[in-house]
Formats: structure tokens, sequence, C-alpha cells
């Protein structure tokens, strides 16, 4: 079963040490045992000390899942490149340091609650939500995607994840439900940048996001929980973050523990921030520029080293128009970027 | 060699080494993966701050020689000047080259339309001024005017600091404690400001 019965979240900087291996040993009898066991690098990952200015690299899982289509003709960026640059405030705003920062983040256990306008409110054990669409093999898809972040450059990743439509079927949402907010962790303990506004770019955390429920729905719409055949690191968002590729990179808010659904449009951290530099919907269009970054061209961040940059034309809706333009037909799209 | 003239030189190869040693660090950092696998933000950011802490250490020297009394620090003005410029050069030639590829159209519109882009622009033009007239021969010819054309040093150091805190997406504390360091350099010359100005 997915759903469990309504809990309180359990906040991972305050689980104990007993209740986290007891839950270590569930784990194992779940099967999971060789994914959460192995690798030499356990102490550097559970411990909140690092033990030096980089700590080994957090451990990632291998993933079974259903391979992308081979035909397509995007070439992901290389994994190193989309380990190592990084926006995650939470972990300090240089583009290096949630690398540096977040391999001691506790992944396990993980839940994320889902409530608001929904019939059947809950929370989702997210282990347990990776095991079984493994099992159950066809849910648990790699998707290759274009991401096209707000600063004017972009990657190529190929995600594994989970429609979030799938998800949110199995709580029912209710005719109210007409927009979804999203939360990330709040753990000042682990996470620095929510101890400090010099490290977290004077953001008022948690980091919030937001949907409209169609967009939420559309079967490009993913909770993504690994990339390159692995569960994700914890500086891409590990272990469930949100993937919407006709979007700006922020909207995909990471380390989620909270969806809830409303009927309200929500707050969202950046339009808080800056509301004239981003908007709620923040597709990607080249035809509306950001003050800070002409949006017409982005820098693609390819193999190769440094001098092999290269600029390519962005596309409306990151080149997913075709798919999801319908969505805002009826919309002025420069009044609502 | 006298004890000042040894003293002179060490103080002159710490600027040039101070100066030199990161730039040498970014030929084994950027391949060892320390500026992170897209190195280009970092790399452009780095350069600038760089040549921001040059430019606020060149500031420094004055207050300093009036306090210390130690002659051979008038020297370090000029390399230290020098270097922030090359530090700006790189930082700009980082963003024309890594960043924007060298497409000019695109350049020229970033540079009219992003006002901080402008203001990084317009200071490394000061700077440009600056550093080609700090040649000791362009400097006896120009006298006077000498002076007053490296009194820009003050509003450039400023516009440095509005330039880092207009780049920065969100959060202002570092670029304003530049600007505090930055006021308190230009306040110590308070003296010397007010004659500027009662000419």
């Amino acid at each position: 079963m997915l759903i469990k019965s309504k809990q309180p979240l359990l906040e991972s900087a305050t689980t104990p040490e007993n209740v986290y291996s007891e839950r270590r040993a569930i784990l194992k009898g779940l099967g999971l045992g060789g994914l959460l066991l192995a690798g030499p690098s356990r102490a550097g990952f559970f411990s909140k000390e690092a033990s030096g200015p980089v700590p080994a690299a957090a451990k990632r899982y291998p993933l079974s899942y259903q391979k992308a289509a081979s035909a397509s003709p995007l070439v992901p960026t290389p994994e190193n490149k989309i380990l190592t640059h990084n926006n995650f405030y939470e972990f300090g705003t240089g583009k290096t340091d949630p690398f540096k920062n977040s391999q001691g983040l506790r992944l396990e256990p993980w839940t994320l609650s889902v409530e608001g306008e929904v019939a059947k409110p809950g929370t989702l054990d997210v282990w347990e939500l990776i095991n079984g669409a493994q099992k159950q093999g066809a849910q648990l898809q790699e998707r290759i995607y274009r991401m096209r972040c707000v600063e004017a450059w972009s990657m190529v990743i190929p995600w594994i994840g989970i429609e979030l439509g799938q998800i949110l079927k199995q709580f029912e949402p209710t005719s109210k439900a007409k927009y979804l907010a999203f939360e990330t962790l709040y753990d000042p303990q682990q996470m620095p940048g929510q101890q400090s506004r010099r490290i977290g770019g004077g953001i008022d955390y948690p980091y919030v996001e937001g949907l409209r429920m169609d967009e939420a729905m559309h079967p490009l719409t993913i909770l993504s929980v690994g990339l390159y055949g692995k569960t994700l690191a914890p500086q891409n968002g590990a272990p469930i973050r949100l993937v919407v590729p006709w979007k700006y990179g922020f909207k995909g808010i990471k380390s989620i523990v909270k969806i809830r659904l409303v009927e309200k449009m929500p707050p969202t951290t950046w339009n808080i921030l800056a509301a004239k530099e981003y908007g709620f919907y923040a597709n990607v269009n080249p035809a509306v520029d950001h003050p800070r970054w002409s949006q017409g061209s982005e820098r693609a961040i390819t193999e190769g080293g440094l001098f092999s940059a290269k600029r390519q034309k962005t596309l409306p809706f990151n080149g997913y128009g075709d798919e999801v333009a319908g969505l805002y037909s009826a919309m002025n799209l420069k009044k609502w970027f | 060699m006298s004890v000042k003239k040894v003293f002179a030189l060490v103080l002159h190869g710490g600027v040039h080494l101070a100066a030199l040693l990161p730039l040498a660090w970014l030929f084994w950092a950027i391949p060892a993966g320390e500026l992170g696998g897209d190195p280009v933000e970092e790399l452009i950011h780095f350069l600038g701050l760089g040549a921001l802490r040059l430019l606020l250490l060149s500031l420094l020297i004055s207050p300093l020689l009036k306090s210390l009394k130690i002659a051979a620090l008038f020297k370090l003005r000029r390399p230290l000047g020098l270097w922030a410029y090359t530090w700006a050069s790189l930082h700009f030639f980082a963003w024309l080259a890594l960043d924007l590829v060298f497409e000019w159209g695109l350049i020229g519109e970033e540079i009219i339309q992003r006002s901080y882009i402008l203001l990084g622009f317009c200071l490394w033009l000061i700077l440009s001024a600056l550093a080609l007239t700090s040649l000791p021969r362009l400097m006896r010819a120009m006298q006077s005017k000498w002076q007053k054309l490296h009194w820009w040093i003050y509003p450039a150091a400023i516009m440095g600091c509005i330039h880092f805190w207009w780049s920065l997406k969100s959060g202002w504390l570092e670029p304003a404690v530049y600007l505090l360091i930055t006021l308190v350099l230009i306040g110590l010359r308070q003296q010397k400001l007010l004659r500027i100005f009662a000419r």
C-alpha cells in the first residue's frame, strides 16, 4: 500500500537513532536491503558532520525502470555536470555549494504528506513508493528532458520518476482542488542556508512552489526520484523532487515533504522575493525577457571543457509547446509570465 | 642592499604573488572540478570578486601609509591597481568568451539592457583609462590632469560594489559589507575629498 493513514510528519532531524535503525531493518525486510546497505560511504552519508570540505558523495542506489524511447534526439548532459552545477539555496548560493554541503542530508526515512482538498489525505513513504514503483516496472519511467534555468543556461537530464498525476489520483482530489502548493523540507540543522540568511541568499524558508491542477495532471509533469539510472543525489533534490520540463528550473521544487491541494493560487518563493522578475507560471518563453538575463538564447551545458560552451536558441515552452501550449491558450503569456 | 630595499622588494613580491597565485590555482582547480562541472559562472564570479578585493586593497594603501609611516607601501598602489584591472579584464573576457561565446549582437544587447552589466562595463572603461595612464611617462606628461583622472577610482570602487549587488538574484549582505568597507575607505579621505570639491 502506498497510502498510509494520516500521521504526523516525521522530521528527519528528530528521528532517534533507534527508530532509524529499526526502519533500516524494515526496509531490508521489504527487499530494499541491497539498495540501502551497500557502499563504503555510509558514515559520511548519515553523520551530520562532514569529515572534510567535500564529504564522500551520498550513496545513490541503482533503480530498475522503464527506459526512455531511444529515438530521443536529446543528448544528456554528462552526469558529473548535473551533480556539481546546482541551484539549491538551502545549501548555499554558489553553484558548487549544494554538492559540497548536502552530502550528509538524511534521506531515510522520508515522508511526503498530501493534504488539503483531497478526499483521502495521507502520507507517502517515499522509499516505499520508489520500491513499489520498481516492482510494478512500468510506473518508474525514464524521461529525458531539457532543463532550462531562468539564469539562461540549460542541460538535458535523464530523469527517472513517476507522473505526478498518477500519484495525485490515489488521494482523490476534490472539485475544489484548483492549485497545488509544494513545500521543501525545513530543517535548519541539516540545511545551512536555512540557518543563515547569508548562506541561504536571504530567502524565507521553507522553499514553496505551486502548480495549477491541469499542469500537475499533465503527463509530462513528474515527481522524479532518480537520474542516470540511480536514486537522486541530495543536491538534485533527493529523495523526491518536481520536474516540469516546460517551466524554468526554479519551479522544480526539491526534497519535497508536503503537497497541499488548494483552491487559490499559492505563494511561490521567487515570486515572493521579486514579483517583477519571477511569475507564478514561469513558462519558458524567449519572448519575455527577464530583467537580468535575455531569455532568447541559452548556454547549453554539454560535454567538454571550459571552452566548449555553445549558445542555442531558447524554444517557447522549452520545446514542449506541442504538448502544453493548449493549457494556456486563453492567457496573455506576457502578463502571466 | 639596505634593509629598506629588501623590505620594499618583499612587499612588492607579496602583492604580485597574492594576485597571481589565485589565477595559477585556477589552472589546477578547473580541471579538478573545484569550480563544479560547469565552471563558467563560478569562474566569472571568482574573477569579479577578486578584482573588487584588489581594488579595495589599493584604496587601503594610503590610509595605511598615513598611520604606519612605511614609505615602501606607497609604491604598492600601482601594482595593486594594475592587478585589479587585470582581474576585471579577465572577468569581462570570461563573460564575453565563455558565457556569451562572442555573440556580439547579444553582447551589445546585454550591455545596453541589463543595468548591472552596463554599470560593470562603464566601470571597466574607467579602469581601462586609469590603467593606460599609469605609465610613468604619461603620468608626468599629464601633470595635474593625471590626479583628476585618477580620482575616478573612488566612484569606480562604489560602482564595483553596486555591480556586485545588482548581479545577485537575492541576498544583499555580502555586497553590503563590501560597500561599507568602500565607504569607510573613502571616508578616511574626508579631508582630501573636501579639498577636491572645494575647488
